[in-house]
């Protein structure tokens, strides 16, 4: 099974990348974008086969590792 | 003092460090591997280096803080040993749940390879006491994420409890928005525990221990650690 880790930079922290990649976007004539904001996504192959214990067991990596809680936040999507 | 430096692959600022310990102390540091899972009995001080461990994967000092040593780290603070994390160490430090908050990407995006000016806001630590409370001094700065974060409680708390050890400022120690380089909340460049141990800052103050390079603006911190530690 497999889980998708998104970590996404909470609400009210700094992301200086999503507002450069906001400014480059604008540069090249997209219009009608607003905020832009840049995370990452962690792909991980998983044994467990039971969907509620795999996205237990990659939201607790994603607390201890995989996204640092004090600046970013995550969701855990299976597939 | 008895002193170590814990080495990570990618770090490389660790000579430096050491050298500043060995002026101060006359003798060597221990120089630790990170698959290390126990600190030498009776050290004094541990600390981690600068440089970009592991690559800077993931997050600046994520993986460092899970490598093996840190579980002895972490046992070392809790028995109020002393910890000196600088720039990546802090990094690692702030990662390890050591210090409160996290270094965000500057918030200029360019890495930042200048000197910097500290003005020293506790003076009386086992890292500061040969300073003066309000003292301004010069340091190196080089790193890409050294934007000082925590949120709001957190900052009041920090401020509050005193534990700011160090912010950017102008050479005659105003706190200005254009001396805050790297963009740290309330100008923040040092933060300390509670317990007043454990030291995590940004720029190097290894790289000013020698009249010969760059002057000796950095060593004062090295000799408060030393003449703390004197009858060790």
């Amino acid at each position: 099974m497999k889980a998708l880790v998104t970590v996404m930079p909470k609400t009210g922290v700094l992301d200086p990348q999503g507002k450069a990649i906001g400014h480059a976007l604008a540069g090249l004539g997209f219009a009608g974008v607003g905020e832009v904001r840049a995370g990452k996504v962690i792909e991980l192959e998983l044994a467990e086969t039971d969907p509620a214990k795999a996205r237990a067991a990659a939201e607790e990596m994603a607390r201890k590792l995989l996204a640092n809680t004090v600046i970013e936040s995550f969701s855990v999507s299976l597939a | 003092m008895k002193a170590a430096i814990i080495l990570f692959p990618g770090i490389n600022r660790e000579r430096d460090m050491a050298l500043a310990l060995a002026r101060v102390t006359g003798r060597k540091p221990q120089m630790l591997w990170h698959r290390d899972t126990a600190l030498p009995a009776g050290l004094d001080l541990v600390v981690l280096p600068g440089g970009f461990s592991y690559g800077d994967y993931l997050r600046c000092g994520a993986m460092a803080a899970q490598s093996p040593i840190m579980q002895a780290v972490k046992a070392h603070a809790a028995r109020g040993g002393h910890v000196l994390g600088v720039c990546n160490g802090f990094q690692m430090l702030t990662e390890a749940g050591l210090l409160p908050g996290a270094l965000l990407r500057n918030a200029s995006l360019r890495f930042l390879s200048m000197d910097c000016q500290m003005k020293v806001e506790r003076a009386d630590t086992a890292f500061t006491n040969r300073f003066q409370r309000g003292q301004v001094f010069r340091a190196t700065m080089a790193h890409g994420d050294g934007n000082y974060f925590a949120d709001d409680a957190t900052l009041d708390r920090l401020e509050g409890e005193g534990l700011v050890a160090l912010r950017y400022a102008t050479p005659q120690g105003e706190v200005t928005a254009a001396a805050n380089r790297n963009g740290s909340a309330r100008s923040i460049a040092g933060v300390l525990s509670p317990n007043l141990r454990v030291l995590g800052l940004m720029p190097h103050p290894e790289n000013q221990v020698d009249p010969l390079i760059d002057g000796t603006d950095g060593l004062p911190l090295f000799e408060s650690l030393a003449e703390n530690f004197a009858a060790a």
